[in-house]
């Protein structure tokens, strides 16, 4: 119980620490409502991680989705940024039940590569069909009106922190409730031993399945949110390298929990900022060094530490 | 597409076919033994190649004859599969070898983020040629159309005497028996007084210096630029999973199968050209899940 309560504590916090730090410093907001979103496409690649897969190209589905939001604002500027986002969903979620149809046949390392070749021919398309995508220049897209309302940009930038930080929050408590559903137990199973699953009588593709269009659909909305938020889509925001960022903050994380993929963002945003600042061009090498660290000594990431802190201090206390 | 055009193609895709088999020959021995698809193998290609084209620009310097210069690749290649090779499953895949399989594929992708920042430390990211290598072994004409001698033939040969160096180890000497023995079953390995460390080192730097040769050898036929290694990692699962994992022999066929089909697209769709490497995977995977030359296995419960 005291373990929940201070998770719960720890999200309350933390939402009013992303929203004074967004309010106090005007220019916090981008990199807070990035942070997020990538704290948001995490917790969609964690409950990948949950049945034991880790996919090393769900950009792709963050691509489909911003692509979606760039398209739709392009075909009818008029409309709101909410149904930009509606949409930017729901393609993600089709693209997700379509390929997932033929990933989730997969495991382990099948499953991971097989979805970074599907993201790399994505990647590589939209580079290409300079016509319809604008290439490696990307799209433009202008800033629609929020639920009705034409905002400027500080007043746009204050209104997407605080519905991504609703988003993020909603999105939380839900995937955490998944991870607890019969079905989100049925996915953590597929981990620990799937043939015992298939006795019970439950199809883990099926299972699988579930997991990954709902988990393309996560990975969907904070493609859309990072699409509105830049003001511009380019194929990078589904490169190989941003799914890699993705499984980097879920692992780093841990995906014993909802809020390490946020906790995994923060402390991925820190280390950005501060190689930005110092130690430009080696970003990738601080990124490889911190994930053999993590690994070796914190397999279960962030969440898994703080998790076996308040268990150790509980059993210590009680007994 | 005119008939000359055709030959061209074919001879691009053959040329190109001896190098991916090369990259994936390393890659699906490291699996066989190890059970590790390791990802890094794309900056060991890289490195390779960055090396090579190094040490061949280093010679052309002091004017060193045509010998000397395709020594050099070779050179590059047995240094960098060795020292990366080594510091790859010494200091990182050993500490890991009883932990989830997904945290050892996480922590040779670890590896290759790194390999990469620090490719582009040693070597920039102005492109890097060395083509005088392909230039002093001359052409050679084929039907009419004439090709470059050290594509043509030179590539696939490495490829092909790699491929049956590498049979004959594993067929006719002892410790090719012993690695058999490890990809088999580890435990029963070591029970039988087989050193599987030892095993395991020597298989992971053989197929990093494979990796790493199909980089030097490629080094002189393309101008190096940063992010070369992941596409060819990418490319090099492409085949490995199209045949099967583990599969020498299925991966000699599928990378031809392979390269074949990518260079016709080169020739007819270029846009196509990354695309279909991954067309052909995902249709074989669909018809056979485990890849063409896989057989069957007994489930493990």
């Amino acid at each position: 119980m005291s373990r929940l309560l201070d998770l719960r504590l720890l999200t309350v916090a933390g939402s009013l620490l992303c929203l004074v730090l967004g309010l106090a410093f005007p220019w916090s907001k981008t990199p807070l409502i990035v942070g997020l979103c990538y704290g948001i496409a995490a917790l969609g690649v964690a409950a990948m991680v949950r049945a034991g897969q880790v996919s090393f190209g769900h950009a792709m589905y963050a691509c489909v989705a911003g692509y979606t939001v760039a398209f739709l604002a392009r075909a009818w500027p008029q409309l709101d940024g909410m149904l930009l986002i509606m949409g930017g969903i729901g393609t993600s979620l089709i693209a997700g039940a379509v390929i997932g149809v033929f990933v989730v046949r997969y495991r382990g390392i099948f499953f991971g590569m097989l979805n970074l070749a599907f993201c790399m021919v994505l990647y590589s398309v939209i580079g290409k069909v300079y016509d319809v995508t604008g290439g490696t220049d990307g799209l433009r897209i202008n800033r629609p009106t929020v639920l009705g309302i034409a905002f400027e940009r500080d007043g746009f930038e204050t209104a997407l922190l605080i519905g991504t930080l609703g988003v993020a929050v909603v999105l939380g408590v839900l995937v955490q409730r998944y991870f607890q559903s019969a079905s989100g137990e049925a996915l953590a199973g597929i981990k620990t031993n799937e043939t015992r699953l298939e006795y019970l009588g439950l199809s883990a593709r099926k299972i699988l399945w579930n997991g990954y269009v709902f988990s393309a659909g996560i990975v969907g909305v904070s493609g859309a949110m990072f699409a509105l938020v830049q003001g511009l889509v380019t194929p990078d925001i589904g490169s190989w390298l941003r799914s890699g960022e993705f499984v980097f903050i879920t692992i780093l994380g841990g995906s014993g929990h909802a809020i390490g993929a946020f906790l995994g963002a923060a402390v991925f945003e820190l280390v950005k900022l501060f190689a930005a600042a110092y130690m430009t061009g080696i970003w990738q090498l601080l990124l490889g060094a911190t994930l053999i660290i993590v690994i070796l000594v914190a397999p279960q990431g962030i969440v898994g530490l703080l998790l076996q802190k308040s268990a150790a201090s509980k059993g210590g206390g009680g007994h | 597409m005119s008939l000359d055009l055709l030959l061209l193609a074919a001879l691009d895709g053959f040329s190109y076919a001896g190098l991916l088999f090369l990259v994936s020959l390393g890659l699906t021995l490291i699996f066989g033994v190890q059970g590790i698809i390791n990802v890094a193998h794309g900056s060991l290609y890289a490195f390779g190649g960055y090396t090579a084209a190094s040490l061949v620009i280093w010679a052309l310097e002091k004017q060193a004859p045509t010998w000397v210069l395709l020594l050099a690749l070779v050179l590059a290649a047995l240094a960098v599969g060795a020292v990366l090779g080594g510091i790859i499953e010494i200091g990182l895949l050993r500490r890991v070898q009883d932990k989830d399989p997904v945290l050892q594929l996480l922590v040779t992708f670890a590896a290759f983020l790194m390999f990469e920042d620090l490719q582009r430390l040693i070597w920039g990211a102005t492109p890097y040629s060395s083509s005088e290598v392909v230039a002093k072994l001359g052409n050679i004409s084929v039907f009419g159309v004439t090709y470059t001698r050290y594509q043509l033939l030179l590539i696939p040969a490495v490829a092909i005497v790699c491929y049956l160096g590498l049979l004959f180890c594993l067929r006719r000497t002892r410790l090719g028996k012993q690695i058999v023995a490890v990809a088999h079953h580890r435990e029963v390995a070591t029970a039988l007084g087989i050193n599987t460390k030892r095993i395991g080192l020597i298989t992971f730097v053989t197929g990093a210096f494979f990796g790493a040769l199909g980089g030097a050898i490629a080094a002189p036929t393309t101008s190096l630029v940063p992010g070369v290694g992941t596409d060819m990692i990418v490319l090099s699962f492409s085949v490995v999973a199209t045949a099967g994992l583990g599969q020498v022999t299925g991966a000699l066929i599928t990378a031809l199968m392979i390269g074949l089909a990518r260079s016709i697209a080169v020739y007819t769709a270029p846009e196509m050209e990354v695309a279909v490497p991954y067309l052909i995977m995902v249709a074989v995977l669909l018809v056979r899940p485990n890849g063409l030359f896989t057989v069957a296995q007994a489930r493990r419960i």
